[in-house]
C-alpha cells in the first residue's frame, strides 16, 4: 500500500463527558485509542502510521483536569495541561521539579495543549519507530536504531534489548523522583501504581512504554509530600532553548539535614526506554555531605554500565556530568 | 524634495499581513474545486515496473489521476540575447516514473476531498523495481562507490575533438583513486580529481614564505529551506488561460517559467501571487510541482488545489547543498595571507546542478584577498532531493569552511581577530575570483568592509568582549567572535514602468514578487523621490499578472535591490524628461530649463502640476503617454506599457546605465557565546552585524535583512541539518522539530545592526542588494565565538551541536565522524 502522511483518517469519535462514560466505551471496545492532548496521537493518526476505527476524546471530562490537595500532598488529574501544571502555586511552592520540568516540555503551545498524563503516556520518538517501520517495538523482527549505519544520537545508552528507543518525557523522571503514584482505572476497578513500575522497559514488554492495559484509563497522578519542600534539581539538555525533546535529562530530590544528604531521588530520562531511578547512587549518597567529591562519586556511579551506540556516545558524559550537577545543586542550567 | 529614500515607511500589505488579511495560495477557493494529493517514492531510486489505478479509479469522488507520461515536455529556453537553452532531458520534473530521491512525487490523484485522493492513493498498487542508490558523496567518488543514476554522479560533457562546439550536459561517471582517500580516516578531506580548478599568483612561493601554514578539513551540513508557506498551488483554466495561485520570489520570472514547464505560451498564463511565505532562493521563479494542478485541471475540467505538507516541502523544496572543504592558507608573521589552496566538494542532488562548490572560491578570493590562490571543485550526485539557492549559495558555504581557518591563524600568530580580518580585506574596485579570457582578473565596483569592521567593533564593543573570551565562571566560558562575509548584489538590464495619472498620482506597476524583503514597494520609492511625489500619492500594483507587469529580475542573488533602483531610476528620468518637453511646450522655454518637484513641473514662474502635465500627455499620446515606445525595453515590459498606454505620462525604460564591475556587499558580524562545558550547550549572548551594500533605502527593511539572515546562518551553526540513513536511502530528519531551525529562544534577544551607508559609485541611486552575506556573517561569527571560548580543534563540522562539543572537551579532540553526510 502506497505510504501517505498528514491527513487524517476517518474514525469514529466519542466525546465522553465524564470518566465512567469513558470506562464504558473503553470496556466495550478496548482497542479504542485514548485522546488526551493529542500531541502524540496526531502523529501517529494523521501519519496513519497506527490506526484505529475510533478514538475517546478526554478532554469533555472536567474531573480528570486540575489539582486537588490529598493527604498533604497533591493529585493530579490526568488532563490538567503541562501549563497549569508548571504554573500552579502548590506545585512550585512544594515540588518544584515537577513545576519546571512541566515547563520545560516543547513549546508554549504544546504545553498548553498537552496535558500531564499524555506527557507520561505518550510512546516512543525513535524515528525509525514513529516512520512506521516494522521493527520490534512495531512487532517486528528487528531495530534499524541499532545498526553500523544507523543515526541514533537521541538513543539508548542503558536498558537497551532489542530496542534502544529512550524515554522522551520530561515529566516522567520528575514524578518517579517524587515516589509518585499512577491511578489507572478500568470499568469497575482501580489499581494504584508507583511511578517507577508505571514506566516499562523493552526487557518487560517491547511494544509499550507503561503499564496502562487497553481499557484502563491513567485518571491522576497522586504525588505524595514525602520530597514536599527538600532539595530538588531539575535539569533537561537539548539542542535547541525551547521545543526539543530532552537529549538528557535529570530529576533529583535530595533531603539533607546540616549538609548531609539522608535520603536522595536521582533519576535520568531518555538514556533509557523508561526513566531511570539510579537506586545504587541513591544509596551511595544517603549519609554523604554535598560535596564536589559526593557529586563527582555519584556521576560516576551513574553511568556505570552505560554502552554507546555509533552516534551517542555523549550522552554518557552527559548523563555522568547532570548527576554531578543534580547533586551538586545550585542555579539549573536550562531556560524555557 | 520630498525624501524617500532612506526613510522608514509603512508598506501597502503590512496591514493585510497582521491582520490575518493577507491571502497566500492556500487561502483561495474556486467553485467546484478538487483537491489533489501525491504518491511519493519510497525508494531512494526505482523505477515503477507497473501500477495498477484500477481501484483507485473506481472510487466515487476519484476525478482525476495524473501519471509523468502525461506532463508535456519542457520547452527550451530562448534568452534575451536569442540564444536557446535546450531543455534538460535528465532534470527535475513535476512527477516521474524513475524517482532518484526517496519522497520524490511519483503520481497524484484529484478527488473531491484530500480524504478521499488519499483513500485513493493507499489503493493504488505500485510495483517497485529498486536501484543502485547513495546518499553520501565521497561514497559515490569511491572507485567502486555507487552512482545514483546508471549513467553516473557528475554533470559534465562528453570530450569532443577540438574546433568541435561541446556537447550538452550529461550525467556522467566520476570516480577518485583508492589512494585519495588514504587520509579519509584520519579526517582529511580526499582530494581527487577535480571539475573546476583555477588559481592565479605564485601559490609555491607563498606558502614557502609564510610564517604559518594551515591544512584544515570542514564540513557542513545540508540544509532545507523551511520556508513557511509550503509549496501549495491552486490552478484553474480560463478557456485556453491557466491561471495559477502560488508563492514565488519573482512574479514576472514565474510566468516564464510556467510557460516553459508546460510548453504552452506566455501569454496563455496568469500568475497570482500577492504573498509569498518566503523563498530564500527555492522559489526563485516558482516551483515545479504547479503542473500537478494545472494539468489535473485540465482533465479533472475543475480548479484543482494540491496543498503541500511539511513533510513534502522537506523532500520537493530544495536543499541548501552540503559541502566538505579543504583549505590550505599561508600566513605571514603580521597576518597576512601569502596563499591560499581551497578545495570544495559541494553534494548536489541526481538532477540539475547547483554552482555553490564552483563560485564558492571566488568569494574566498574576494574576502580575503590572498596574493596567490588555487581553487577546486566538485559537485557530487546522490539520491537526495533536489539543491536549489539558499541565501548565499556556495558563499556561505565557502566562507564557513574558511573562516574558522582565518580564527585559527590569527590565534596561533596572536593578532586580534577584527585586525586580522581588516588587513586582509578588500577595497575599493577589489580584484576578485581568476583570471578571465582576456588573461585580467575582474573586479567589484567597491568595499567598504573595513570601515563596516570599525563601526561593528564599536558598536559590538569588542575590545571588552575580547578581553573576557576564553575566561571561565563556574561551569561556563564566553567567548567572542568576528567573521566577515560577502556576496553579488545586483544585477542590471531591467525594465521600470509607471503612469501618473490626470488625478496627479503615480500608478507603479511592480514585477518583483512579494517575499518578505518588501523591495516589491522599496525599490520603487526611488521614482517617487524623484518625481517629487508623497508615499501616499503612490499606489503599487503587484503580484496579479493578469493585469501585465514589466521585465524584472528575479528576486535572488540579492539583485533586486540594485536591479530594480536602477530600472526604477531610469524610468523616473525617462517621465521627467517627458514633462520637461511637455511643460516648455505649454508653458514655454528650455526642456531643460525645468525641474521635477513637489508634484510640480516649474521653471522660474512658469509652473504646472504633474496632474495637468498627465492630460496634457494623453493629449499629445505618442511617447508621453506610452502610444509609442522604447525599443530597447523587454517585450514583457512592451506588452504591459501597451496595456496602460493613454491613461497619462508614461515613465517607462530600459536600466542602460553604465556600471564598471561586479557588485558585491559585505557584512562585518559580531558575536558572543557562553558555553557550558559540562553540557557542551552554548547560547549566542549577543549579536552585532555591520551591513556595507551602499545607500539603504528602507532602514526597517534593511535591518530586518541584515538580522534576519544573521540568524538564517545562525542556524547553519547551531542545530539545523538534514539526516538520512545511509543504508536505506531514506530522509529521518522530516519534520520541524526534527531537522531543528533555531527558536526565537535560540537567538539573542537583542541583537543590533548598522550600515557603513556609502553610496556605491556604479550605480544612480547607490544601493547594492543587502540579502545574502549577512548569512555567513552570523554563522561565523557564532562559530568563531565558541572556539574563542573552547580553543582550535574542537570541532570540525557544522551544524556545532553539543553532543560534539561535550566530546571533544572529554577526549581533548574532535571525535565527531568528520567527513560523513547527513548525519
Amino acid at each position: 500500500m502506497a505510504i501517505v502522511h498528514d491527513v487524517m483518517p476517518p474514525f469514529q469519535l466519542f466525546q465522553p463527558s465524564s470518566a465512567d462514560e469513558a470506562l464504558d466505551l473503553l470496556d466495550a471496545r478496548p482497542d479504542t485509542w485514548v485522546l488526551a492532548g493529542g500531541m502524540d496521537s496526531f502523529d501517529w493518526l494523521k501519519d496513519r502510521t497506527k490506526r484505529t476505527s475510533a478514538v475517546v476524546d478526554l478532554s469533555g471530562i472536567d474531573a480528570l483536569r486540575g489539582i486537588r490537595e490529598v493527604d498533604g500532598g497533591l493529585e493530579i488529574g490526568a488532563m490538567t495541561t503541562l501549563v497549569d501544571v508548571a504554573e500552579h502555586a502548590a506545585v512550585n511552592a512544594r515540588f518544584k521539579m515537577l513545576a519546571e520540568a512541566a515547563g520545560l516540555v516543547a513549546s508554549p503551545q504544546i504545553r498548553n495543549q498537552g496535558t500531564i498524563g499524555g506527557n507520561v503516556s505518550q510512546d516512543a520518538r525513535c524515528w525509525y519507530y514513529r516512520r512506521g517501520w516494522s521493527c520490534y517495538r512495531a512487532g517486528g523482527s528487528t531495530c534499524y536504531a541499532d545498526t553500523p549505519t544507523a543515526v541514533n544520537r537521541e538513543h539508548a545508552i542503558l536498558g537497551a534489548d532489542r530496542c534502544v528507543a529512550v524515554s522522551p518525557s520530561d515529566t516522567a523522571p520528575a514524578l518517579v523522583a517524587l515516589d509518585a503514584q499512577m491511578v489507572l482505572r478500568r470499568r469497575g476497578s482501580e489499581r494504584v501504581v508507583d511511578a517507577a513500575d508505571f514506566f516499562l522497559g523493552p526487557d518487560i514488554d517491547i511494544t509499550r512504554l507503561t503499564v496502562r492495559e487497553p481499557g484502563e484509563l491513567l485518571t491522576a497522578i497522586r504525588v505524595p509530600a514525602t520530597f514536599a519542600g527538600a532539595r530538588h534539581y531539575f535539569e533537561k539538555v537539548r539542542d535547541r532553548q525551547v521545543w526539543d525533546f530532552p537529549l538528557v535529562n535529570v530529576a533529583a530530590a535530595f533531603k539533607e539535614s546540616g549538609g548531609t544528604i539522608q535520603e536522595a531521588r536521582v533519576v535520568v530520562g531518555a538514556v533509557a526506554a523508561k526513566p531511570l531511578r539510579l537506586r545504587t547512587v541513591e544509596a551511595q549518597l544517603a549519609g554523604k555531605p554535598a560535596t564536589e567529591d559526593t557529586a563527582k562519586a555519584a556521576g560516576e556511579l551513574a553511568i556505570a554500565g552505560a554502552q554507546a551506540l555509533r552516534f551517542n556516545a555523549y550522552k554518557i558524559p552527559l548523563m555522568r556530568n547532570l548527576v554531578r550537577r543534580a547533586v551538586r545543586g545550585g542555579p539549573l542550567a536550562a531556560t524555557t | 524634495m520630498k525624501k524617500l529614500v532612506g526613510e522608514n515607511y509603512t508598506t501597502p500589505d503590512l496591514l493585510a499581513k497582521v491582520t490575518g488579511k493577507a491571502r497566500y495560495a492556500e487561502d483561495f477557493r474556486a467553485d467546484g474545486m478538487l483537491f489533489a494529493k501525491l504518491l511519493l517514492s519510497p525508494l531512494p531510486h526505482a523505477r515503477i515496473r507497473s501500477v495498477d489505478t484500477s481501484a483507485a479509479e473506481a472510487m466515487p469522488g476519484v476525478r482525476a489521476i495524473l501519471r509523468a507520461s502525461e506532463l508535456p515536455a519542457p520547452a527550451d529556453t530562448v534568452t534575451d540575447l536569442g540564444e536557446t537553452i535546450r531543455a534538460n532531458p535528465m532534470g527535475e520534473r513535476a512527477l516521474t516514473d524513475e524517482p532518484v530521491y526517496a519522497g520524490e512525487p511519483v503520481l497524484a490523484v484529484a478527488a473531491v476531498d484530500e480524504e478521499t485522493a488519499v483513500a485513493a492513493l493507499e489503493a493504488i498498487q505500485v510495483d517497485w523495481e529498486p536501484l543502485p542508490f547513495v546518499v553520501d558523496p565521497l561514497v559515490s567518488l569511491r572507485p567502486d562507490g555507487p552512482s545514483p543514476r546508471a549513467e553516473g554522479n557528475t554533470w559534465g560533457r562528453a570530450p569532443v575533438e577540438s574546433g568541435k562546439p561541446p556537447g550538452p550536459l550529461t550525467v556522467m561517471p566520476l570516480k577518485w583513486k583508492a589512494e585519495d582517500f588514504a587520509d579519509y580516516d584520519q579526517g582529511k578531506m580526499p582530494m581527487g580529481e577535480p571539475q573546476i580548478d583555477w588559481n592565479y599568483g605564485d601559490l609555491e612561493a607563498g606558502f614557502k614564505n609564510a610564517a604559518l601554514v594551515l591544512d584544515e578539513t570542514f564540513s557542513m551540513a545540508n540544509n532545507q529551506h523551511h520556508v513557511l508557506e509550503p509549496r501549495t498551488a491552486l490552478a484553474y483554466w480560463r478557456g485556453d488561460k491557466l491561471h495559477v495561485h502560488t508563492g514565488t520570489q519573482s512574479a514576472v520570472q514565474t510566468v516564464a517559467s510556467i510557460s516553459r514547464w508546460m510548453n504552452i505560451p506566455l501569454e496563455k498564463v496568469v500568475l497570482i501571487t500577492e504573498y509569498t511565505g518566503g523563498g530564500f532562493g527555492s522559489r526563485a521563479t516558482g516551483a515545479v510541482i504547479c503542473m500537478v494542478p494545472a494539468i489535473l485541471a485540465k482533465k479533472a475540467n475543475a480548479p484543482v488545489m494540491l496543498r503541500i505538507t511539511r513533510e513534502e516541502e522537506q523532500y520537493i523544496g530544495g536543499i541548501r547543498p552540503g559541502m566538505h572543504g579543504r583549505v590550505k592558507a599561508g600566513f605571514a608573521k603580521d597576518g597576512r595571507l601569502t596563499a591560499l589552496d581551497l578545495f570544495l566538494i559541494g553534494e548536489n542532488s541526481a538532477y540539475e546542478a547547483q554552482g555553490d562548490a564552483n563560485s564558492g572560491g571566488r568569494f574566498i578570493s574576494l574576502l580575503y584577498q590572498p596574493p596567490a590562490m588555487r581553487s577546486r571543485s566538485i559537485t557530487v550526485l546522490t539520491n537526495t532531493p533536489p539543491r536549489r539557492a539558499q541565501s548565499q549559495p556556495g558563499g556561505l558555504q565557502a566562507i564557513m569552511i574558511v573562516e574558522p581557518v582565518i580564527a585559527k591563524a590569527a590565534r596561533q600568530l596572536g593578532i586580534d581577530q577584527v585586525e586580522m580580518r581588516r588587513l586582509n580585506a578588500p577595497e575599493g574596485k577589489a580584484l576578485w575570483g581568476p583570471a578571465g579570457r582576456d588573461g585580467k582578473r575582474g573586479y567589484i565596483t567597491s568595499a567598504f568592509l573595513k570601515e563596516a569592521l570599525d563601526k561593528g567593533a564599536e558598536l559590538f564593543d569588542w575590545k571588552t568582549r575580547q578581553a573576557r573570551s576564553g575566561k571561565r565562571t563556574g561551569s561556563t566560558v564566553r567567548g567572542s567572535g568576528v567573521a566577515v562575509s560577502s556576496f553579488v548584489a545586483g544585477s542590471t538590464g531591467f525594465d521600470g514602468l509607471f503612469v501618473i495619472k490626470p488625478d496627479g498620482k503615480m500608478y507603479v506597476k511592480s514585477g518583483v514578487g512579494n517575499l518578505g524583503t518588501e523591495s516589491v514597494f522599496d525599490v520603487h520609492r526611488v521614482a517617487a523621490e524623484m518625481m517629487g511625489l508623497r508615499w501616499d500619492q503612490v499606489e503599487v500594483a503587484w503580484g496579479d499578472t493578469s493585469h501585465p507587469l514589466p521585465w524584472t529580475c528575479v528576486s535572488g542573488g540579492s539583485q533586486t535591490t540594485h536591479a530594480m533602483t536602477r530600472a526604477a531610476h531610469a524610468a523616473a528620468s525617462d517621465a521627467i524628461a517627458k514633462a520637461q518637453e511637455i511643460a516648455a511646450q505649454t508653458l514655454g522655454g528650455s526642456p531643460a530649463s525645468y525641474r521635477v518637484a513637489d508634484g510640480r513641473v516649474s521653471a522660474g514662474g512658469r509652473s504646472m502640476s504633474l496632474a495637468d502635465v498627465a492630460k496634457k500627455a494623453i493629449e499629445l499620446g505618442g511617447k508621453y503617454d506610452g502610444h509609442t515606445l522604447p525599443e530597447n525595453i523587454n517585450k514583457v515590459t512592451t506588452t504591459a506599457a501597451t496595456a496602460l498606454a493613454g491613461e497619462g505620462l508614461m515613465g517607462v525604460a530600459r536600466d542602460t546605465y553604465p556600471r564598471d564591475g561586479t557588485t558585491v556587499s559585505f557584512v562585518a558580524g559580531f558575536a558572543e557565546v557562553e558555553v557550558d562545558v559540562e553540557t557542551g550547550n552554548y547560547k549566542v549572548l549577543d549579536y552585532t552585524a555591520v551591513g556595507d551594500s551602499g545607500t539603504i533605502i528602507h532602514p526597517r527593511a534593511y535591518g530586518a535583512q541584515v538580522l534576519g539572515r544573521s540568524v538564517l546562518g545562525m542556524s547553519h551553526t547551531l542545530a539545523l541539518k538534514t539526516v538520512y540513513d545511509q543504508h536505506y536511502g531514506v530522509a529521518l530528519a522530516t519534520r520541524l522539530h526534527q531537522s531543528r531551525p533555531p527558536t526565537i529562544l535560540d537567538v539573542p534577544r537583542n541583537m543590533k545592526w548598522d550600515a557603513v551607508n556609502l553610496p556605491d559609485p556604479e550605480t544612480p541611486v547607490g544601493a547594492r542588494g543587502i540579502g545574502e552575506p549577512p548569512v555567513a556573517a552570523g554563522a561565523c561569527a557564532v562559530m568563531n565565538a565558541i572556539a574563542a571560548a573552547l580553543g582550535d580543534d574542537v570541532f570540525k563540522r557544522a551544524p556545532v551541536t553539543l553532543d560534539s562539543l561535550l566530546m571533544a572537551l572529554e577526549h581533548g579532540r574532535p571525535m565527531q565522524e568528520p567527513l560523513t553526510a547527513h548525519i
